[in-house]
C-alpha cells in the first residue's frame, strides 16, 4: 500500500476531509523551502502538492504563474526541488507529496532518471497538467519505480471518458471543480456535488475537489463530499513576499488553521 | 527511420506525426478538443463546406495567388531562377487569411459566436479580426506586450476591425505568451468560444487543420509550375516561425522526392550567441503548447525567450510535422540572421519592387543562398509569405530614420 493509499485510509478510517495545500517549490523562499514543507504539515496539511515551476503554465492562473516566474528567476530546477523533498523525509515519513507540473522539465530531465531520483527523494506521486492518460505512455518508467499518477477529472469530461478515468486512477482522482484556470473565483457547489458523488460512486480512488478553494467557507462547504479539498492559489498568494522561517509558518498557519478547523468540524 | 512511402498518411487518429504532435493539454480541454476533431473531420469530406471554402478563398482571399519570376533579383544573384509564391497579395497581405477563413468556417458550423486568437506579428490577429467582422463573431486577440510596441499598425487594424486587443505581459511578452493565455481563455469560456490557433502547432487537430488550410499554397503552386514551366521546382524554401506557411507550400511536394525541402528559420543574432528562434536548427524534442516537438529550452526544461528582428518568428517552438520531416531526413532546416534577413528585404525590394514581411525575407535571403547552388535553368521556389508594409517602422527604427 502507497503512502497516499494509506494516507486516505486513514483519513477515511477517522471520517475526515483530507487537507491538501498546493505550494509552488522554492516560492516565496528556496532557503525555506522544507521549514515551508513541515510548517504545512503542523498546520493540518495531510498531503502536500508541490508544483514545479514551469516557464509556460497554460493551466494555471496568475497567482501561480508568478510564483513559477519568481522561483525560476531563483534558479530553481527539478533537482533542488527533488532535493528539498529528500530533505523532507528526514523528519517526516508520512506525510505523502504529489509533484504537481508540466510534462517538459521532466521530459527533458529524462524519464528513467526523474523516476528513480524521485522516488529515491520520496515523492510518491505526480500529477502532469498537460498529460492525459491519453499520452502517459512516456510515465511508465514512474509507474515501474512506484510513483501513482494523479489524474484529472473535469466538469467538460465526457462520460465514457469519465468512466475510463474512474477506473484508471491511482492515489487520488483531482476533481477540477470548474471549467477554467487555477485561482479563479466562482464556484456553484451544488453542481459539483452531484458530479463528485457521481464519480466517488465509480472511481477506485479517493476524490479530491480543486480549483476556486480559497478559504475555511469554500473548504467546507466541498467538505461534505469530496475524501480531500486542494487549496493553492489562494495559499501561495498569502505566501507571496513572506521573509524568514518564522513569517512564513505563521502565515502559514494563520491560512490553514481556520480552514482544518472548518473540515474537522464538518 | 524507415522509409516513409507517403506523407499524405500523417498525422495519425491521435495527431501523432511519428513521435511528434499528439494532445499535451488539461484535462478540462479534452472533450472540446474532441468535439473539434469531430467537427473538423466531418467538414472537411463535406461538399458544402468545402464549396462554401472555396468561394471564399477565390472571391474574398483573392486566390489563386500567382507564381512570379523574380528575373531581376535572378540575374543579380547569377545561379538559379528564383521564383516567389506571391502569398503577399492575398487580402490582409500573407498567408495566414487561408487558415483563419477555414477556422471561421468551421466556428460557425459549431454554432460558436466568439472567437479568440494569439498573435505575433499581427498578421493572425489581423486575419482572425477580417473573418470575424465578416461573420459577425467576436473576437478577442491576444497579444505580447512587447510585441505590441513593435507592430503598432497591425494593433490599430484590428480595432479598427473591431476586434479587443488584449496584451498580455506575462513572462517574455511575446508569441508563446499570447498563446498561453488564449489557451486560459478558452479552458474559462469554452461553450461559446473558438480558438482559431494561426500556426501548425498547438494540440491536435490543430497541426493538421491549420496545415490543411494552408496546403492550398502548394497545390496551387505545384499545378502553376507543371502548367507554366512544365516541371517542378528543384528546390522549395519559406520561413518557419510555427511553421504554417511552410508547411503549406511544402505539403502538396512531400511526395515528390526529387523536390528539395529547406526551411530557413530566425538565426537572430547568429545561432552560437544563443539570441534566436531556431528551434528545429539549434532546439530539442520537448512538450509546448499542446504537442511533442523541438523546443528552445534550457537543462531544467524551461523555455527559454527567443529573439527576432521579426514578431511572427519569435516562437521558441515550432508545428509537430516540421519536426517530423526533419528527424525523416525529408525537409532540412537552416538559420538565417537578422543581418542576412535586411539584406535580403532590401536587394529584393530595389531589384524587384516589393517590399516583403521580415518573417518573409528570412525565406527570401535563404532563397538567394540556394540559388547560387543550381544552375541558370534550376528554380528555387519561395513563398513570399506576406507584405512588409507592417514592418516600415522597425526597419526605419533600426537604420536610425525618423518616419
Amino acid at each position: 500500500m502507497s503512502r497516499i493509499d494509506r494516507r486516505f485510509a486513514a483519513l477515511k478510517a477517522a471520517s475526515r476531509t483530507g487537507l491538501i495545500p498546493f505550494v509552488t517549490a522554492g516560492d516565496p523562499s528556496p532557503q525555506h523551502m522544507v521549514g515551508l514543507m513541515h510548517a504545512l504539515v503542523d498546520a493540518g496539511a495531510d498531503l502536500i502538492e508541490l508544483g514545479v515551476p514551469f516557464s509556460d503554465p497554460m493551466a494555471d492562473g496568475p497567482v501561480i504563474q508568478h510564483a513559477s516566474e519568481r522561483a525560476i528567476a531563483k534558479g530553481v530546477g527539478l533537482a533542488d526541488v527533488l532535493g528539498w523533498v529528500a530533505a523532507f523525509r528526514q523528519r517526516d515519513a508520512d506525510t505523502p507529496i504529489v509533484l504537481m507540473g508540466y510534462l517538459n522539465p521532466v521530459e527533458i530531465h529524462g524519464y528513467a532518471r526523474f523516476a528513480q531520483e524521485a522516488a529515491q527523494a520520496g515523492v510518491d506521486g505526480v500529477l502532469l497538467v498537460d498529460c492525459p492518460l491519453e499520452e502517459s505512455a512516456v510515465l511508465q518508467p514512474l509507474r515501474d519505480a512506484g510513483l501513482q499518477q494523479i489524474l484529472l477529472a473535469a466538469p467538460t469530461t465526457e462520460p465514457s471518458r469519465m468512466a475510463q478515468l474512474c477506473g484508471s486512477a491511482e492515489g487520488f482522482l483531482y476533481y477540477v471543480s470548474f471549467a477554467g484556470i487555477t485561482g479563479a473565483a466562482h464556484l456553484s457547489t451544488g453542481d459539483i456535488a452531484v458530479r463528485v458523488a457521481d464519480i466517488r460512486a465509480r472511481a477506485k480512488a479517493p476524490v479530491a475537489v480543486g480549483f476556486g478553494i480559497r478559504d475555511a467557507a469554500s473548504a467546507k462547504a466541498i467538505a461534505g463530499f469530496a475524501d480531500a479539498v486542494v487549496i493553492g492559489s489562494a495559499l501561495v498568494d498569502k505566501l507571496a513576499g513572506a521573509t524568514g522561517a518564522d513569517d512564513i509558518a505563521g502565515r502559514v498557519r494563520a491560512f490553514l488553521a481556520p480552514i482544518r478547523s472548518a473540515l474537522d468540524a464538518h | 527511420m524507415s522509409k516513409i512511402v507517403d506523407y499524405n498518411a500523417y498525422p495519425d487518429a491521435h495527431g501523432r506525426f511519428g513521435n511528434y504532435g499528439g494532445s499535451y493539454v488539461a484535462e478540462t480541454l479534452m472533450a472540446p478538443l474532441a468535439e473539434l476533431t469531430e467537427a473538423y473531420l466531418r467538414l472537411r469530406e463535406d461538399p458544402v463546406f468545402i464549396a462554401e471554402l472555396d468561394r471564399d478563398l477565390k472571391h474574398y482571399v483573392g486566390r489563386p495567388s500567382p507564381i512570379y519570376h523574380a528575373e531581376r533579383l535572378s540575374k543579380h544573384v547569377g545561379g538559379a531562377r528564383i521564383l516567389f509564391k506571391r502569398e503577399d497579395l492575398n487580402h490582409t497581405g500573407a498567408h495566414k487569411i487561408n487558415n483563419t477563413v477555414g477556422q471561421a468556417l468551421v466556428a460557425r458550423n459549431m454554432g460558436k459566436t466568439r472567437i479568440i486568437a494569439e498573435t505575433g506579428a499581427g498578421q493572425h490577429g489581423v486575419a482572425s479580426a477580417t473573418v470575424a467582422a465578416r461573420l459577425g463573431l467576436k473576437c478577442v486577440v491576444y497579444m505580447g506586450a512587447v510585441d505590441i510596441e513593435r507592430q503598432k499598425i497591425n494593433v490599430y487594424r484590428m480595432k479598427l476591425l473591431g476586434a479587443e486587443v488584449v496584451p498580455v505581459t506575462s513572462g517574455s511578452k511575446t508569441l508563446k505568451d499570447a498563446l498561453n493565455e488564449a489557451m486560459r481563455d478558452w479552458v474559462t469560456n469554452v461553450a461559446d468560444t473558438f480558438y482559431i490557433i494561426g500556426t501548425v502547432a498547438g494540440p491536435h487537430p490543430y497541426p493538421l487543420m491549420v496545415r490543411d488550410f494552408n496546403a492550398i499554397v502548394g497545390r496551387e503552386a505545384r499545378a502553376q509550375m507543371l502548367e507554366e514551366y512544365g516541371r517542378l521546382p528543384d528546390v522549395l524554401t519559406a520561413c518557419v516561425g510555427g511553421g504554417s506557411n511552410a508547411i503549406g507550400l511544402f505539403h502538396a511536394f512531400l511526395n515528390d522526392a526529387g523536390v528539395r525541402i529547406v526551411g530557413a528559420e530566425a538565426a537572430g543574432l547568429g545561432l552560437a550567441t544563443g539570441h534566436h528562434a531556431a528551434s528545429l536548427a539549434a532546439g530539442r524534442p520537448g512538450v509546448l503548447h499542446g504537442n511533442r516537438t523541438y523546443v528552445l529550452c534550457d537543462d531544467n526544461g524551461q523555455i527559454t525567450e527567443t529573439h527576432s528582428v521579426s514578431a511572427g518568428l519569435d516562437y521558441p517552438g515550432v508545428g509537430p510535422e516540421h519536426a517530423f520531416l526533419k528527424d525523416a531526413g525529408r525537409a532540412t532546416y537552416v538559420g538565417i540572421t537578422d543581418d542576412e534577413t535586411l539584406a535580403a528585404f532590401h536587394l529584393l525590394a530595389r531589384t524587384e519592387g516589393i517590399l516583403a514581411a521580415l518573417e518573409s525575407s528570412h525565406a527570401v535571403a535563404q532563397a538567394i543562398k540556394l540559388a547560387r547552388e543550381y544552375p541558370q535553368d534550376g528554380i528555387v521556389l519561395c513563398n513570399l509569405s506576406g507584405r512588409g508594409d507592417k514592418d516600415v517602422h522597425t526597419i526605419a527604427a533600426r537604420e536610425g530614420v525618423e518616419v
